[in-house]
C-alpha cells in the first residue's frame, strides 16, 4: 500500500507529463491537420508546466 | 521505489554523475548545433536562395536524366557522377559530382536541373552551405566516421544519464512536492530544484532524441554491414568482371525500377561505386508514398551495362528501424509549430546540462551520496513506522 502511494506522490506528475509528451511524439506521425494540432497541444503541456512552476511564486513545501 | 536501498541509490547516482559528466561537453555541442538544424530547410531558403524551376501543368513528364548527367559531366570534366537525386519539395534534379568514390562532403559539387524542362538551373557546393557545416559538427564534430562513432558513444552515455537521472529523481524528491522551486534558498538549492524540474519535464523528449541520435550514429557502420553481407552474394555471378566501360541509360534504369515497383516513388539513383555500393550496378532508391513508408527506402539494383534488374532488396530491419526513427530525432514531421516546440525543448535541455554542470562544480565537502543516504534512511524509517501502525 505505502509503496504504490509513494511512487504516485513522487513520480505521479512526471508520469502524466511523460505520457502526454509521448502522445505528442506519436500524433504528428499519424497524419496532418488535426493530428498535428493535437501534437502541438501535447508538446505545449510540459513547456507550460515548466513556465508555470519556474515563474510561480515560491512554492517550497515539505510533505512529511 | 522504497525497494531502492541506500546502496543501489548511491550506485544509480554515481552512474548519473559520471555518464553526465563525460557526455556534457559533447551534448552541449549537439544541442547548440541542433537548434539551427531544426530549421535547416528554412535557413537554406534564406541563406542560399535558389533558382526556381519552371511552373508547368500537372502531368508534365520528366525530362531526360541521361542528358542532365551529360551536361553535368561537361560542366565538371574532372569529376565523376556520384548520384542523381530528385528534390522532395520542388521539381528539381541534383546531379552530384565527385573527385573520388568516397568523397568528403565538402569535395562534391552539384548541378541542379529543372525536372520538367531539363534546363540546368545552377551549380552548388552541397557540402559548403552553413547548415551542412553545422550538421557535420553536430553529427561527427568534423572528424568523419570516428567522430560519428564518438558522438554515438556520447548519445549512449546521455541515454544512460537520462534513465539514471529519472531513477535518482525519486529519492531526491521524496520530501518535496512536484515542481518545487526554492527561490529563497541558496543558489545551489535553487539550481538543484531547476535541474530536477526541467530534467523530469523534458525527460521523454530527451530520451527519444538521445536514443534516435544513437541509432543515427550507427547508421553508417550498419549500412556497411548490410553491404558487406549483401554485395558478395549479388556480385558472385560477375566474378572476375571489371567495372563497366560504358554505363547504360539512367532513364532506362529508372523505367525498369518504376515498372517493377509501380507503387513506389523514385528518390535517387546511385552510380556504380566500388567503395559505397556496387561496382557494377546502378542503385535506384525507391520509397513509399505514405507518411511512414515515404521514409522506408527499397533499393533496386540494376546491372549498369545491360539495364536489367539484378535484385530488389528491402533493407534489413535494423536499417528500416533507423529510417523510421529519423523524424523523432529531427522533429520535422509536424509543421513549423512542432519545429518551434522542438527548439524550445532543445533550449530546456541546454538548461539541464548547464545546471547539472553547475551542481557538480559547486559540490560541497559533504558528498551528495551522504545526503542521499540520509534521505533514503529517513524514508525507510517512516515506511517501517507506517507499516507498524497499520
Amino acid at each position: 500500500m505505502s509503496r504504490s502511494f509513494s511512487f504516485r506522490k513522487v513520480y505521479g506528475a512526471a508520469t502524466v507529463i511523460a505520457a502526454i509528451t509521448f502522445g505528442g511524439l506519436l500524433f504528428a506521425l499519424f497524419g496532418d491537420g488535426i493530428w498535428d494540432e493535437l501534437s502541438w497541444l501535447a508538446f505545449a503541456v510540459p513547456l507550460a508546466v515548466l513556465i508555470w512552476k519556474i515563474t510561480g511564486k515560491n512554492n517550497h513545501t515539505h510533505v512529511e | 521505489m522504497n525497494s531502492l536501498t541506500a546502496k543501489t541509490v548511491r550506485l544509480w547516482y554515481r552512474i548519473h554523475k559520471w555518464t553526465s559528466l563525460i557526455c556534457t561537453a559533447f551534448l552541449l555541442v549537439a544541442c547548440l548545433t541542433g537548434l539551427p538544424l531544426v530549421f535547416q530547410d528554412e535557413l537554406d531558403q534564406i541563406l542560399s536562395p535558389h533558382v526556381a524551376p519552371a511552373q508547368v501543368p500537372i502531368g508534365t513528364p520528366d525530362a531526360n536524366l541521361d542528358a542532365m548527367v551529360a551536361t553535368a559531366q561537361a560542366h565538371f570534366p574532372n569529376l565523376k557522377p556520384l548520384f542523381v537525386a530528385f528534390d522532395d519539395d520542388e521539381p528539381r534534379v541534383f546531379v552530384t559530382m565527385s573527385p573520388s568514390l568516397n568523397p568528403k562532403p565538402s569535395e562534391t559539387q552539384a548541378l541542379i536541373f529543372d525536372r520538367h524542362t531539363g534546363k540546368a538551373l545552377e551549380a552548388v557546393r552541397p557540402g559548403r552551405s552553413f547548415t551542412s557545416i553545422v550538421l557535420r559538427l553536430h553529427r561527427e564534430i568534423f572528424a568523419g566516421l570516428p567522430g560519428e562513432l564518438l558522438m554515438g558513444v556520447m548519445a549512449l552515455l546521455f541515454v544512460i544519464a537520462v534513465v539514471s537521472g529519472a531513477v535518482v529523481y525519486g529519492p531526491f524528491m521524496r520530501k518535496l512536492n512536484f515542481g518545487t522551486v526554492r527561490k529563497d534558498a541558496s543558489r545551489r538549492v535553487h539550481w538543484f530544484d531547476l535541474h530536477n524540474l526541467v530534467g523530469i519535464v523534458t525527460l521523454t523528449w530527451a530520451f527519444v532524441v538521445g536514443a534516435t541520435g544513437l541509432l543515427n550514429a550507427l547508421s553508417t557502420p550498419l549500412f556497411g554491414l548490410w553491404r558487406a553481407q549483401t554485395m558478395p552474394v549479388l556480385l558472385a555471378p560477375y566474378h572476375g568482371k571489371s567495372a563497366p566501360q560504358h554505363l547504360g541509360s539512367i532513364d532506362s534504369a529508372v523505367a525498369a525500377a518504376t515498372k517493377a515497383l509501380p507503387g513506389m516513388t523514385i528518390s535517387s539513383v546511385t552510380f556504380p561505386n566500388a567503395v559505397l555500393t556496387s561496382p557494377l550496378h546502378y542503385i535506384v532508391w525507391t520509397k513509399g508514398n505514405t507518411p511512414v513508408t515515404s521514409r522506408l527506402f527499397t533499393p533496386v539494383l540494376i546491372d549498369a551495362e545491360t539495364g536489367q534488374i539484378s535484385a530488389i532488396r528491402p533493407l534489413p530491419w535494423y536499417l528500416r528501424a533507423i529510417e523510421v526513427s529519423r523524424p523523432f530525432h529531427f522533429g520535422d514531421y509536424g509543421g513549423m509549430p512542432l519545429k518551434i516546440l522542438w527548439a524550445l525543448f532543445d533550449v530546456a535541455l541546454i538548461a539541464v546540462l548547464i545546471s547539472g554542470l553547475y551542481l557538480w562544480l559547486s559540490r560541497r565537502r559533504t558528498p551528495v551520496e551522504d545526503e542521499l543516504d540520509r534521505l533514503v534512511s529517513f524514508e525507510a524509517v517512516t515506511v517501517s513506522a507506517g507499516a507498524l501502525t497499520r
